[in-house]
Formats: structure tokens, C-alpha cells, sequence
């Protein structure tokens, strides 16, 4: 095996003996100290100390946008003899219109489309409002039928949200319209 | 910096080994996940603490190595290339460490947890991918069912299984791939982690309320910050920066950048089917075949140009690559058209007979390490290659015989080659660790091996001037270059 005269630039010119070992330690000991410190600090607030969240969240799907009728003989007559059915329906289902007032002000409106590529799927919503914590008065009206918009499902209430409260504003037609837990 | 890759894997590891252990300990149901995580503060001896963080800084430790690795690699110009496999590869198992990191604080479940999977669910409901939005899962109580910590399980536990996969993908074309960082550093990291883990113990928030919003969160935020960026911004504008980085790592490779240099050429009339070339391949770009010549058993080396770096360190491996063979145009079994190792031989002749000092040195060094323009001297005649491997070692020997007072060879920093293995064989070449090697009979004392990289020319410099000093007191050796015949 040859003896070469041979170097290594970063043993020959690194620090040895307890200057090394003070070099790393401190490297490393940094290194804890970058990964310790942002695991856990600063500390993070999502919400103010002083206000609370109202979500407003169901998926449900919208009455039909139209009324059935019924078809007439001659309509009938023209249709395969396995497609006669005497009534036909709308397939397309109304958006769901949300509005919340808070204390008399508007503070959410939308209206969730229906899904689908034929428009007859389900409408999902899923909003958040933060609001100031205290003694409110909600009002909710939903309507899921594009033929009685004058006719929404309403829920009034007077609650009291105490700080980082989550209130919960949910439809379903078939349990009384709207509920707030 | 060179560990990062290896330091990634490590952390992986890790998590792998500790992740097994917690699990066992984990009670996945929504009632019992937080009682048993929150319970391991309790253990004695500081236990509890130490594999939990163990587990979470080892986390941190992933990413940022992992964040570090895909910039050092960018920043060496590895995305694209011969590379490009191995970036296009990598990027996806970026994604995989936040999705599984981010996925760990859900499984536990307290509020840091719940703050993560409402954020996390709120920001996948911006995409128009599902008819019914995720984050109604967790409106209530009791809406967070056993059933939903199983998909929790599978993003944490399921996740890492194909990010396995895709590490075993991602070093599909590296040879002798480092999945373990050197033992000291290998057992500093361990140290350093075990020590953090004790002395900042990671300890839960709350059980987690879904009818409250999480208070005050010491939050990860290495691994968390998505979810404050959201909060800060809006969850489209956070969608259309992941996706313009995902686009831009993804369109790295694939930017005009420098031309693929021209690949090695095996010449099958030299090629002995030694294999020593597909050995020291660092990118698996030479396989064998049985050579055209018929005869039973010998082989010949191949070469995919899609996987050739152009190192030139099979021509340094090919023990064809001999300067004393007398042959008119010495023709290697495999070797660089844009350097090949006749070139070498006629132009170290020409500038050695053209040297009039009375001690000529020769430096042999590369393209990518020190800059041999800063050691240009009268009596120095300086080779650059594409990779000091590409170096065979039997040029050391002819230089000194062809009238070279001494030999300075210079390699990168070790760990620090190019073309990863550049450095480490030549060495090894040189010691007569490795086949071919430069022979016993070679006076150590002309021959310096120095380990410099760019920006270590004043050492490189220095190596120079010790070597010039010290062959000025040896002997002189008139014997001429020796020839073996072809």
C-alpha cells in the first residue's frame, strides 16, 4: 500500500481537542434550540379573547324548482310505451338561501347551488362568522324552495355566547327547520 | 450540509421507531386517544417525555432536513440533468412529510390537534373536490366518530408507508445510496433530540371541544405555519401558492439550463469486462453483458446515457486507461469523448518536455473543485478533469517517470465531490485501496493527495509549496517513462 503524503483540508484545518468539541456542542445546541423553540413558541390565538364563532353548516338537498304536471295524450303518445309515465318532475332542485341577522345586521347571505352536473344534487354550505362575545339576538331564515321564497324556515333567538363559544347553526326540514346548538 | 439527504432518512427512522412504540401505546377511539397521550407525561424517569419528544422534534428535524436537502440540491444545479429522476422523485415526498407531520397532532387530540383538522378540513373545503364539505365532521361532539380517527390513523400511519416507497424510488439511480449519516453525526442528532425532548418536554393541550374554539396554542410551527397563513391570508391564496411551488419544483428539471455533456464510450475491442467500472459507478449507469466476441464468460460494460453524469470515473476505473501502454493512440476500454485519456497522456508529455524548470510539478485536480488557474506557476503543468476520479491512477507514476518532480493531486472536500464518490476513490485509488491503484514502488514523497474544494485554492496553493520544497531535496530520478506494449 503506498504512504501518500495526503491531506484532508477539513480534518487539517478544523478546530481539534476541546475547541471541537465545544464547537459542536454549541452547533447542535443551537440547532435543539431553533427546532425546541418553534415547536412550541410564540404562542398562537386563533380567535380574539373576546369573540366567538357562529358556523352555519348543512348539506341537504332543495325542494324542486318547478312543480309537476301532468302530460297530455298527445305528449304521452309520443314517448316509447316504457317511458309513459303521466306526470314528469322537474329534476333541477332549488339553491338553499341563508341569511343571518345579529342584532338586526346582516352578518351572513348565501345562497348554496345544488350539485351535480343536472343541478340535482345536494346543497352543502359551510360558513363561519366571528362575532363579539355577549348577549345576542339571531335570526336565521333558510329557504330550500325557489317557488316560496316568501315562505322561509325562520329561528329566532336571544343567546348569550361567552368567549371562544362555537354556535352552530344547522337545517334539516324534516326536524323543525333550524336549529342552533 | 453534504448529510442532508442521510439526515432526513435518519429522522425517518426515527419517527418510524418511535411512531411504533406510541402507537402501541395510542388508545385510537376519540375518548381514549388524548387520556393515553397525555398520560405519557406521567411516566417515571422522564420516559413518557422522551419518546414523545423524540417523536415530535424528530418530526421537525425531517422537514427541515428534507427542505434543506431540495435546496442544497437546487442550489448545486441537481435538479435537472442526469438528476432529474431523483429531484422529480423527491419533490412528491416533500408533500408526504407535512401531510404526515400534519396528520401526528390530529391522532392526539387535544386542541392543538382539533385546531389542526378544523384548519385542515376548512382549507380542503376551498377546493371544489367534494359534494359535502370535510369540516362538517367536525361541527359537534358528537360528530367525531372511532371511524374518523381511522382515517386519522391511516393519513399518519398510511402516509409514511408510501413515502417509504417513494425513497426507495427516489434512490433507484444512486449507488451505495446513504440512508444513515456518519455514526458521530449519526449519534449527535440522536443526543441532541433526546436531550431537547427532556428538556422541553411536548406535552398536550386540553382534551379537544368541539364547541369551543382552541384558546391560546403553542403551536408546532414548523410544521403548523399552513394553518396561520390561512388564517392570515385566505385559503385560495394559500392553494395558489402550493400549487405555483409545486409547479415551479416540478418545472426545475426541466428549465434550459446547460447542455448534458457528452456521455462515456466503451470501446469493445479494449473493454476486458473487468467491471471495475460498473462498481465505481455512482449512478448505475454501466451494467454488464456477455461481450459480442463470443467468448464463454467475458463481459462487456454498457452504458445508459440516461443515467451517465459524465463523471469520467469509469475511465479512471478502467485499468485500459494506462498511459504506459505504447500504443500510438491509447484507446481505453470505456472513457470521455470530451476528455479522454489520450489527450491526457499527449498533453502531460508535451507540457512536461516543454517545462524548462529543474523540478517540474504536475497537479492533477477537477472542474468542480479547486480552481488550478490560482496555482499556475512556471514549473507547474496543470490537468483539469471532469472528476479527479476520472484520474487513473498509473498517470501519478507516468508523470514522475516522464520528468514530473512530484505530483500534487487535488480532490474535493471529502463528502463534497460532484459526482458523490469522485474523491473517495481517487484516495482509495492512490492508498492502494482499490483496483486500479497506483503501485508500491511510487516515492510517497513526490505524491500529495490534498482534499480542497472551490474556494480552497490558498491551501491548495500551500500543499504546492510544501510539495515544490520538499522534492527540491530528494534525489533527482532520470529514469524516462517505461512503456508496456499493448
Amino acid at each position: 500500500m503506498t504512504e501518500l503524503v495526503s491531506r484532508s483540508l477539513p480534518r487539517s484545518q478544523a478546530p481539534t481537542g476541546p475547541k471541537a468539541w465545544i464547537g459542536q456542542v454549541v452547533l447542535y445546541g443551537l440547532f435543539a434550540a431553533a427546532i425546541g423553540t418553534f415547536s412550541q413558541w410564540p404562542v398562537y390565538r386563533h380567535l380574539a379573547s373576546d369573540q366567538a364563532l357562529v358556523k352555519v353548516s348543512f348539506t341537504r338537498v332543495g325542494k324542486p324548482v318547478g312543480d309537476c304536471r301532468k302530460l297530455s295524450e298527445a305528449e304521452l303518445a309520443k314517448l316509447p310505451p316504457n317511458m309513459r309515465t303521466p306526470t314528469v318532475c322537474p329534476r333541477e332542485r332549488s339553491p338553499i338561501l341563508v341569511q343571518v341577522d345579529l342584532d338586526g345586521k346582516r352578518v351572513l347571505e348565501r345562497a348554496a347551488a345544488p350539485g351535480g352536473l343536472s343541478k340535482d344534487g345536494a346543497s352543502s354550505i359551510y360558513e363561519r362568522v366571528v362575532v363579539p362575545a355577549g348577549k345576542h339576538r339571531v335570526e336565521v331564515r333558510i329557504s330550500d324552495d325557489a317557488r316560496a321564497r316568501d315562505k322561509p324556515f325562520v329561528r329566532e333567538a336571544q343567546l348569550e355566547l361567552v368567549p371562544g363559544q362555537v354556535l352552530v347553526v344547522d337545517f334539516d326540514p324534516d326536524r323543525g327547520g333550524v336549529s342552533l346548538q | 450540509m453534504r448529510h442532508l439527504g442521510a439526515l432526513a432518512a435518519l429522522a425517518f427512522w426515527l419517527l418510524l421507531a418511535s411512531g411504533t412504540l406510541l402507537y402501541i401505546l395510542l388508545d385510537t377511539s376519540v375518548q381514549g386517544a388524548w387520556r393515553s397521550i397525555a398520560g405519557l407525561a406521567d411516566w417515571p424517569l422522564g420516559l413518557g417525555d422522551l419518546l414523545r419528544g423524540l417523536h415530535r422534534y424528530a418530526a421537525d428535524l425531517f422537514l427541515l432536513a428534507t427542505l434543506a436537502h431540495l435546496l442544497r440540491e437546487w442550489l448545486a444545479g441537481h435538479a435537472g440533468g442526469v438528476r432529474r429522476f431523483a429531484w422529480l422523485t423527491g419533490v412528491p415526498l416533500l408533500g408526504f412529510v407535512f401531510i404526515t407531520g400534519i396528520g401526528g397532532f390530529w391522532l392526539n387530540w387535544d386542541q392543538l390537534g382539533q385546531y389542526s383538522a378544523v384548519s385542515m378540513a376548512e382549507w380542503m373545503d376551498a377546493l371544489p373536490l367534494l359534494a359535502s364539505p370535510l369540516s362538517r365532521n367536525f361541527l359537534a361532539v358528537d360528530q367525531v366518530s372511532d371511524r374518523l380517527f381511522s382515517l386519522f390513523v391511516f393519513v399518519h400511519l398510511g402516509v409514511p408507508l408510501l413515502m417509504l416507497f417513494g425513497l426507495w424510488f427516489h434512490i433507484q439511480r444512486l449507488t451505495r445510496a446513504a440512508v444513515w449519516p456518519p455514526k458521530v453525526v449519526t449519534l449527535s442528532v440522536l443526543a441532541m433530540l433526546a436531550l431537547l425532548a427532556l428538556a422541553w418536554p411536548v406535552r398536550s393541550h386540553q382534551a379537544a371541544q368541539l364547541d369551543r374554539v382552541p384558546d391560546l396554542l403553542r403551536l408546532d410551527w414548523i410544521l403548523l405555519f399552513v394553518h396561520p397563513l390561512v388564517d392570515a391570508t385566505s385559503a385560495g391564496f394559500v392553494w395558489a401558492l402550493v400549487g405555483l411551488g409545486t409547479v415551479l419544483l416540478f418545472g426545475l428539471p426541466f428549465l434550459p439550463g446547460t447542455r448534458r455533456a457528452p456521455v462515456a464510450r466503451v470501446d469493445a475491442a479494449n473493454c476486458n469486462g473487468c467491471q471495475r467500472c460498473f462498481v465505481d459507478c455512482p449512478y448505475a449507469a454501466v451494467t454488464m453483458v456477455p461481450h459480442p466476441n463470443q467468448r464463454i464468460g467475458r463481459l462487456l460494460a454498457v452504458v445508459d446515457p440516461d443515467l451517465c453524469a459524465a463523471c469520467g470515473l469509469c475511465a479512471g476505473a478502467c485499468p485500459s486507461s494506462t498511459p504506459f501502454r505504447s500504443a500510438q493512440q491509447l484507446v481505453t476500454g470505456i472513457d470521455m469523448p470530451q476528455r479522454p485519456v489520450d489527450t491526457l497522456r499527449q498533453d502531460l508529455r508535451q507540457e512536461l518536455q516543454a517545462c524548462r524548470a529543474d523540478f517540474p510539478l504536475v497537479v492533477f485536480g477537477c472542474d468542480h473543485g479547486a480552481q488550478l488557474a490560482a496555482l499556475a506557476a512556471p514549473d507547474v503543468c496543470r490537468f483539469s478533469l471532469l472528476c479527479t476520479g476520472q484520474l487513473p491512477p498509473s498517470f501519478v507514476e507516468y508523470a514522475l517517470r516522464d520528468g514530473a518532480a512530484g505530483v500534487l493531486v487535488l480532490a474535493c472536500r471529502e463528502g463534497g465531490c460532484e459526482f458523490r464518490f469522485g474523491e473517495r476513490w481517487t484516495a482509495e485509488r492512490l492508498a492502494g485501496q482499490r483496483e486500479p491503484h497506483l503501485r508500491g514502488h511510487v516515492d510517497a514523497r513526490r505524491v500529495t493527495l490534498l482534499h480542497a474544494g472551490r474556494g480552497d485554492e490558498p491551501e491548495a496553493r500551500q500543499a504546492l509549496q510544501s510539495l515544490r520544497l520538499r522534492v527540491a531535496t530528494l534525489p533527482r530520478h532520470e529514469e524516462p517513462a517505461s512503456t508496456h506494449h499493448d
